[in-house]
């Protein structure tokens, strides 16, 4: 993206690192992004960490954790020049909250080059949120060099195939699915045969009540398919969860808030800890974007919640940032 | 990276540069010749190759340069080349020792297609 010269000169640079003061403050309007979840009664409902009337603050329910994705650690360009600051802010924000979430997912692209160092930084930032429990999937930045196997070394000691895994928290089944490994040429996201097989083991013997939610670092449904934003086989994946009353998946990648109810089936993009991308089909290609502050301020100052109730008392709530 | 193993004549190199880059396929630059070797560019921006086709004759260099922001990689379907990630403006380059047609594309953004012609 090109340089706003006159809008974003760089006024005083101290450091010489290309960032003055107001540069850095801009780039953390939209800094420490992050979804706080709490389940009620079996209903999961998502609140932004950054929403300015904090309704945050009074959720609580049997159990509360908290999304966030795309730190991207590494990443330098202008329009994030400074990852770290703005990783430090969401995990500040999960510090503030007044319920200590139980835990955190992490939905991928952790690292922007899968170097040892930005994992290495990520970790150590992580180590200061009070939730001591991180859960991670990959996002394509992850795996680049090995199809994945560092990154499995540092976060899937556990996991199956390529890092898919399964756990319980409070009545509620989490599954975590990597659909960013074994890409084929002009396809999206895939999650394969093996990892399919093993979804529909791993559910099978779930009673339809409990709350099942899905993370993965792609969207599982079509957001804008030109620009690769969702997964090829999500149909059949989602075949194996259409008889779950309540069925909350969570992804990455697209750099935005979306979401999108489809049957008992609530889907939700979460934003960037690092940079915002453009919405589907507004710019000639995805990848970051570099905001003038007003338009940045226009972009992300209007809270928009939205509100869904469904017949399964599914609900999710969610507003973009401030 | 792979380097160039056969070493061509200024004149030669002229005249394949005129053969093997026709009027219709928009090369990105029909790059000067290294040490003799005739090269090709391929550029990747707005995660995109251009040209998205690519007609070279056998023998030649052909270098992606990556203009974006994000790391894009360079595979070849039959494994013919492989890159490693490429960042912000990092090079990638194949010598086109055998003819045929091959079909390459991002293995990060698989969206992105392009397809190399060796004559």
């Amino acid at each position: 993206m090109p340089l706003q010269k006159n809008r974003d000169a760089i006024l005083f640079d101290h450091n010489h690192d290309g960032i003055d003061r107001r540069g850095f403050l801009k780039c953390m309007a939209w800094a420490g992004t992050g979804a706080l979840c709490v389940l009620q009664g079996g209903v999961l409902k998502s609140y932004s960490l950054s929403n300015p009337f904090g309704q945050h603050k009074a959720a609580q329910g049997e159990l509360s954790f908290v999304q966030i994705s795309d730190s991207h650690m590494g990443f330098n360009k202008p329009a994030n020049p400074d990852v770290v600051a703005t990783l430090r802010a969401a995990v500040d924000k999960i510090n503030a909250l007044p319920v200590p979430p139980e835990f955190i997912l992490h939905t991928g692209d952790i690292s922007h080059l899968s170097k040892p160092e930005e994992f290495d930084t990520v970790d150590q930032i992580l180590r200061s949120a009070r939730p001591k429990d991180v859960f991670f999937v990959p996002g394509e930045h992850d795996v680049l060099e090995d199809d994945g196997k560092q990154y499995r070394e540092r976060y899937g000691k556990n996991t199956k195939g390529t890092g898919w895994y399964s756990f319980d928290q409070k009545g509620a089944h989490f599954i975590g699915l990597v659909n960013v490994v074994n890409l084929k040429a002009g396809g999206l996201g895939s999650l394969g045969a093996e990892q399919l097989e093993w979804l529909e083991e791993d559910t099978k013997h779930l009673s339809k009540s409990t709350p099942v939610v899905v993370f993965a670092h792609m969207p599982l449904w079509n957001v804008y398919p030109d620009w690769g934003w969702g997964t090829e086989d999500s149909a059949q994946t989602l075949s194996y969860l259409k008889r779950f009353g309540s069925v909350t998946v969570l992804n990455g990648h697209i750099h935005q808030i979306m979401q999108k109810v489809e049957g008992n089936v609530t889907f939700h993009t979460a934003a960037s800890t690092a940079f915002p991308q453009p919405h589907p089909g507004a710019a000639p290609s995805p990848g970051p974007m570099k905001l003038p502050s007003e338009q940045l301020r226009g972009l992300l100052g209007v809270t928009d919640v939205n509100y869904v109730r469904g017949q399964h008392a599914l609900a999710l709530i969610d507003s973009t940032l401030e | 990276m792979k380097t160039g193993n056969s070493i061509l004549s200024f004149a030669a190199a002229m005249v394949l540069a005129l053969v093997a880059l026709p009027v219709a396929e928009r090369a990105a630059a029909a790059g000067p010749s290294t040490a003799g070797v005739k090269t090709a560019e391929v550029k990747i921006d707005n995660f995109s190759f251009t040209p998205v086709t690519l007609t070279v004759k056998a023998g030649m260099q052909i270098t992606w340069t990556n203009a974006d922001d994000i790391p894009h990689t360079v595979v070849s379907e039959d494994q013919a080349f492989k890159s490693k990630a490429l960042d912000t403006d990092d090079r990638f380059t194949f010598t086109a020792s055998k003819p045929g047609t091959y079909s390459y594309f991002c293995s990060i953004h698989p969206r992105m297609t392009g397809k190399l012609v060796v004559e």
